[in-house]
């Protein structure tokens, strides 16, 4: 996979390498063009809604969709800036992610410190050492470092009461907002033979893959669903809804083979597994809603509810997704 | 702009479970971070919040220039004198001045702020029950405050960015005849019940 270079012109090669690519512009366009028929769609729906239920359905798929324009473009622009962008990008995401799911954890006074910490210096830390690619210490910073300091923080105040409660919230917390998700965004500094500088691609590449399982699960799931999975935790979800989503987004993920450094077989085989991992986050984090008893995280994405709804299955497959590519396609010196 | 900073920083949610009162009125509320009244404040909507003046203790508003600044000039608060109480400085007298023209007032009838996770929210003081009994016409409103202790502990000065959430019950009421405690009782269970009621 060569790239085309036109030293002619040189505001072209001042642009990202991934936008000279045109079969990357031709995505961004397709990805505009569904964005606008939901819109277009929408709009039309609103004309025809009659009854007060009909038409709060129309205002949340309007709001949905609405949301959607807006965080596609900031994730887009961001991946096409580069790293330093899409790390800022990711770095909020974690401290709104984490923000939400510590107001669900019942924490104690004795543990403000330690989140503190956990927001205001391991999560940026974290992300520093991926902007500074050192990928040692970015790997065990967190499972190692930051778990023994906040085992160590929570019992500096005093407080021994639900200690391991605490604590294991906090790390749960910590682990799935700021360690599994900076697995996405540390899939631009994977060095990958004859791929050098479209790893943004990857990264789109991941996010597509996953969100379309999602939306392809709950189709599935509407059109076939009878057995449901997980009853007391995700009523929506069914065996139907799985199996249709998982296999379909894979099929999919075929179109997408050439955003990648895998073949055809190779693609399918990681896309599937990425649906998988991306299901297992769903349920995770529905199960963690349930015990907190509510419905959505927050209300920050109007129509989705909050960060932590929208990322659930990204978290879990953006660790599986870097680690196949690095194990696997990255060169002998990674 | 303040309210918006405040509410960017607590991420505060303000649910109604009633109306917004439309006529002067008493909100009275746990007490649990020096962040409660401003978050009550900035989550009020923007025609109420002009006439919405909280009460805070005079020795720590005071206390240095920044925070008079805050008191007096941004959330125009009543401060009042909670260690040396005689008649010229009863705290009940600004009070009454300021609902006699027409101001609405957020008070926290427990005085301190509960320090232990575990304790209840403590017995409330008897100013809710005069205000109540020489302005029948005011409305009460009970307020209950979640996370904000986590978010700013009495004694610490590191801010967590939780979620905040401001709950605004219905309208409660001193029954003719109705004795102080029963009274001071009633209300304070009007603010824990929004607690139950939501969680």
């Amino acid at each position: 996979m060569t790239l085309p270079t036109r030293p002619d012109n040189p505001l072209l090669d001042r642009l990202p390498v991934a936008l000279r690519d045109s079969r990357l512009l031709g995505l961004l366009a397709g990805l505009v063009l569904v964005l606008l028929a939901a819109s277009l769609i929408g709009a039309l729906l609103r004309r025809r809604a009659a009854t007060p239920k009909a038409h709060a359905t129309v205002e949340n798929l309007i709001a949905r969709t609405n949301s959607w324009w807006i965080m596609a473009t900031l994730f887009l622009t961001t991946g096409l800036l580069g790293l330093g962008a899409t790390l800022c990008l990711f770095a909020l995401l974690s401290f709104f992610a984490l923000r939400e799911m510590i107001t669900l954890a019942p924490t104690r006074r004795a543990d403000h410190h330690t989140l503190f910490w956990i927001f205001f210096v391991i999560t940026p830390l974290h992300y520093w050492l991926l902007y500074d690619r050192w990928y040692g210490l970015f790997a065990i910073f967190i499972p190692v470092y930051g778990f023994l300091w906040i085992c160590i923080r929570s019992t500096l105040t005093g407080d021994y009461k639900h200690y391991s409660e605490r604590v294991a919230r906090i790390f749960l917390a910590l682990m799935i907002c700021t360690y599994c998700i900076s697995h996405a965004p540390a899939l631009l500094t994977l060095d990958i033979p004859h791929f050098a500088g479209q790893n943004v691609k990857l990264l789109f590449f991941l996010a597509i893959v996953v969100q379309s399982s999602d939306v392809l699960q709950y189709v599935w799931g509407k059109l076939l669903g009878r057995h449901k999975i997980a009853p007391h935790i995700s009523p929506n979800k069914t065996w139907e809804g799985f199996i249709g989503g998982s296999l379909s987004a894979a099929l999919l993920s075929l179109a997408l083979a050439w955003m990648t450094p895998f073949n055809l077989w190779q693609t399918a085989l990681i896309a599937y597994a990425l649906t998988l991992a991306g299901f297992a986050g769903g349920i995770v984090m529905s199960a963690i809603k349930r015990d907190a008893g509510v419905k959505d995280y927050s209300q920050l994405i109007p129509g989705h509810g909050g960060v932590m709804d929208r990322i659930d299955s990204l978290c879990f497959a953006a660790p599986l997704f870097f680690h196949i590519t690095r194990y696997y396609f990255t060169g002998p010196a990674a | 702009m303040i309210s918006f900073l405040i509410q960017l920083v607590t991420g505060a949610q303000a649910r109604w479970v009633g109306e917004p009162p439309a006529a002067r009125c008493i909100f009275f509320a746990n007490h649990s971070s020096n962040l409660d009244f401003p978050v009550i404040w900035a989550s009020l909507p923007p025609a109420i919040r002009r006439h919405t003046r909280p009460i805070a203790a005079r020795d720590y508003w005071d206390g240095s220039r920044l925070r008079r600044y805050l008191a007096r000039d941004v959330f125009n608060a009543i401060l009042i004198e909670r260690h040396k109480v005689t008649v010229r400085e009863n705290p009940l007298l600004p009070m009454e001045q300021a609902l006699d023209a027409g101001d609405s007032l957020i008070i926290f009838p427990e005085g301190t702020r509960a320090l232990d996770d575990d304790a209840p929210m403590n017995p409330f003081k008897p100013g809710l029950y005069h205000l109540a009994k020489r302005h029948p016409d005011v409305t009460l409103i009970p307020v209950y405050l979640e996370s904000l202790n986590r978010i700013l502990p009495k004694g610490g000065f590191l801010l967590i960015p939780l979620l905040a959430a401001v709950t605004f019950g219905s309208p409660i009421q001193l029954e003719p005849g109705e004795n102080k405690l029963l009274f001071l009782d009633r209300a304070r269970a009007a603010v824990a019940a929004l607690e139950a009621a939501h969680a």
